[in-house]
């Protein structure tokens, strides 16, 4: 964006005054503080990257995505790549709603799930139709837009909340709705198994255009890579064009916009389908990846997931979320060996303690008496209470071995373990509200009964629990550190 | 007509009603003050339920209790409303304290986040299987017949406890002083602190109530169904919200009565409409969309100048 008209220097304040002024909005005052937002190493990197052109951008995400399949097995392809890609793709279609336009809907996987058993009746052995793909995508993607529309429908009285509440049930009514339309009657067909219920329609085609299969992985890949392209070119031309601008106008103040004579219904309403096509057509790309459309992949899991990921990146940040997608993605599959998931868990503690305790000295302190703190109880605890140092850390390696020296793994832990996992949880809520020095001393024992808790309990259920529980405390820890998101814009409500 | 059929599924639809009327009420008097929808309400519902086990189990569980099984049940719901109080004034100065100021659909993420947290939580620490009240062994099999209305005790006690609370809740928020503050906080927040109130000591005891409420909405629940388990909060939040929404959100009498209607169309639709049984959540669905396309404010809202 630098080759635009230079703009002309800001005038700089007369007195040196920071605050707001008189005749000048306290947001616009502010306007060179939040682009001097960017810290440390950070800085020239962010700098480099909002220097760079949008072709720049977008050819630097695209050499390394083409490149990874030529590079690695195909298993990994299938693992990392495509449900990357295809979570971008959902993460996208949910920026233009939530993003762009600053409707909350919380119904949107429903759209995803309706492409995708859209595509499955048109293209299975379940109604023995085979649409080819250039023929079914059109319609998933116009049939997905009408649904929207129509969810939208009532819902453009509705602000916020209720909004969110109404898609909320959308959703789970779609859910509730394939589960079971396998099963009832139907206003003039009768009965008839529209859905497969909870066996889902199994054996969907693979995609074909014009008698040409995609059914290889790498094949899908690159499909999917070429629609991502398209829909970051749409989104970017989108997001200047006369409606987007219109959309972050009402984002920004829904009566200012209507003030302002934008048809705040029919902007509304247009993001809605527009986010349900987006939605549809990677449903349709996703059944036949999946090749069954499953009732249960549709739930309130996925719409989490894709939430967390358009968080991660920012509302309104079009690279952000592709960032956000491969993070999500990545990181639960990787946090499937224990062999991986302790070093992520140690470096995110690690770099959440260097980022918030300053100075350095103090930081020094508490990991050194973290290490400390740890020996000193393994040692009581070998000399009075030998069952609580029997056990052994999983896994094995140095770190491993460091850990039974230094950390207490008792026989039969389960049920301390669980008592102790609720004692922390109130230990994280209390200890930052205590005064500064009694916060730095509390933390030491604090981080010991993490860690604790992680290696007895929470390790073991990397998979399933613990997974989602990270995922919790991250939004929740995003949400109070930059609400914005990593790489969105920020925005102030005028209240 | 079929006048059995009618009253028994009276009967089941005001016991529904009943619990969701204690949850939604929490989500209504957050609402009102915060202008929070507190996605996590739900799961601080499905802890209750869960203290409430805990409580019983500690006491000896359903068959072994050495004292009398009145005042294991008071304890229980003790227990569970103090627990489930306690960890809602938790989530408030956790998560949602600091984000006052952000914009707003930050604190609706991180309620999404918190109810993640504490559904997962609860499955790492509970375990996936469900949790049996055994309410059958424990207060007894006795059901009251009056002509062709059964009702059994758990629903007589879910009912009475139910009114009892909704009572009381209203007399403390009409009378006493912190009732007052509460009103005026929700009236105008920044007016109210400029009076000398304390508005997040009132945040804060708002929290309280609401989750307490739930809490022993939790203890019915178990009470009732019998069985417990980590994911039951979600659906049935989402159902008193409705409840709160349908009876005017912000609004405290709104939300009994929103209860009540939403626990008894869901109680009619299972035994009238098609496919009741298999789509009553449908229904309650419809019937939330209907009152909004018809009075947005719901029955008891008072319709408000928008702004942003």
């Amino acid at each position: 964006m630098t080759d635009g008209p230079v703009n002309p220097e800001p005038p700089t304040p007369p007195d040196g005054q920071d605050g707001p002024q008189i005749g000048r909005d306290e947001w616009v005052a502010r306007v060179e503080g939040r682009r001097e937002g960017y810290h440390g190493i950070m800085r020239p990197i962010r700098e480099a990257w909002d220097r760079l052109p949008r072709a720049g951008k977008l050819t630097a995400l695209i050499i390394p995505a083409a490149i990874f399949p030529l590079i690695t097995a195909e298993g990994n392809v299938f693992r990392y790549g495509l449900f990357t890609m295809v979570y971008a793709l959902l993460a996208l279609g949910l920026n233009m709603v939530v993003g762009f336009a600053g409707l909350l809907d919380l119904g949107y996987v429903a759209f995803f799930g309706f492409g995708a058993y859209t595509y499955a009746i048109l293209a299975s052995p379940h109604y023995n139709l085979h649409w080819q793909a250039e023929a079914a995508l059109p319609v998933v993607v116009v049939v997905c837009a009408l649904v929207g529309f129509l969810v939208g429908l009532p819902s453009r009285r509705l602000i916020g909340d209720y909004l969110a509440i109404m898609t909320l049930f959308f959703g789970q009514a779609f859910v509730l709705f394939v589960n079971n339309a396998n099963r009832i009657k139907f206003p003039f067909v009768g009965y008839t198994d529209l859905t497969g219920g909870s066996n889902g329609l199994p054996n969907v085609d693979p995609l074909n255009f014009f008698g040409y299969k995609l059914g290889d992985t790498r094949q899908q890949y690159y499909l999917l890579l070429i629609a991502i392209v398209l829909v970051i070119v749409m989104l970017y031309m989108i997001r200047d064009s006369r409606t987007g601008r219109a959309w972050r106008a009402l984002r920004e103040d829904p009566l200012a916009a209507e003030a302002m004579s934008m048809p705040v219904n029919r902007l509304r309403l247009l993001a809605f389908s527009s986010g349900a096509a987006v939605a549809g057509f990677t449903g349709a790309i996703y059944v036949t990846i999946a090749t069954a459309a499953l009732p249960g992949d549709y739930d309130v899991g996925l719409l989490i997931l894709i939430y967390a990921i358009m968080i991660l990146g920012g509302f309104g940040s079009i690279t952000g979320i592709v960032f956000g997608a491969i993070v999500v993605t990545s990181v639960p599959e990787l946090l499937r060996s224990t062999a991986n998931a302790r070093p992520i868990f140690y470096g995110v503690i690690l770099i959440a303690l260097v980022m918030t305790i300053r100075p350095w000295k103090r930081l020094a302190a508490v990991l050194g008496g973290l290490i400390a703190f740890g020996f000193v109880v393994h040692a009581i605890a070998s000399a009075w209470y030998p069952r609580l140092v029997e056990g052994k850390a999983q896994g094995s390696g140095w770190f491993a071995d460091f850990l039974n020296h230094w950390m207490l793994f008792p026989t039969h832990v389960t049920t301390m373990a669980q008592v102790l996992y609720i004692f922390m949880v109130a230990a994280i809520v209390i200890v930052p509200q205590l005064p500064r020095l009694w916060r730095t001393i509390l933390l030491v024992p604090l981080l010991y009964l993490v860690i604790f808790v992680w290696e007895n309990l929470m390790i073991e259920q990397i998979t399933g629990a613990t997974k989602l529980i990270l995922l919790g405390a991250m939004l929740v820890a995003l949400m109070i550190a930059r609400p914005q998101g990593l790489a969105g814009e920020a925005y102030v409500e005028i209240v | 007509m079929d006048w059995s059929l009618f009253l028994n599924l009276t009967v089941s639809g005001l016991t529904l009603g009943a619990m969701y009327a204690l949850i939604a009420l929490g989500y209504s008097m957050v609402y009102g003050i915060l202008k929070l929808l507190n996605f996590a309400h739900g799961d601080v519902f499905m802890v209750g339920a869960y203290i409430g086990w805990f409580v019983l189990h500690g006491l000896g569980g359903p068959l072994g209790t050495d004292i009398a099984p009145d005042l294991v049940l008071l304890l229980m719901f003790v227990g569970a409303m103090l627990g489930c109080g306690v960890l809602g004034v938790g989530i408030e100065r956790f998560a949602y304290r600091p984000l006052r100021k952000a914009p707003r659909i930050a604190p609706l993420i991180s309620a999404l986040g918190v109810s993640i947290f504490l559904q997962n939580s609860a499955l790492l620490i509970f375990g996936a299987a469900f949790r049996d009240y055994d309410t059958y062994h424990f207060v007894g099999v006795k059901t009251f017949q009056v002509g062709n209305l059964f009702i059994s005790g758990p629903e007589l006690l879910t009912i009475g406890a139910a009114i009892g609370l909704m009572i009381a809740l209203t007399l403390f928020v009409d009378r006493s002083r912190t009732g007052k503050a509460m009103r005026s906080t929700s009236y105008d927040r920044e007016a109210a602190s400029m009076m000398g109130i304390d508005v997040d000591r009132v945040i804060a005891i708002t929290f309280f109530i609401g989750s307490a409420l739930a809490g022993a909405a939790g203890v019915m629940w178990g009470l009732v169904f019998g069985q417990i388990y980590n994911y039951m909060g979600f659906i049935v939040g989402l159902k008193a919200f409705t409840a709160a929404v349908v009876g005017g959100i912000g609004s405290i009498p709104g939300a009994m009565v929103g209860g009540f209607i939403v626990g008894l169309a869901e109680a009619y639709s299972t035994g009238y409409l098609p496919q009741g049984s298999i789509f009553a959540n449908l229904y309650v669905f419809a019937l939330l969309i209907l009152v909004i396309l018809i009075k947005p404010s719901g029955l008891f809202g008072q319709a408000a100048i928008t702004k942003a």
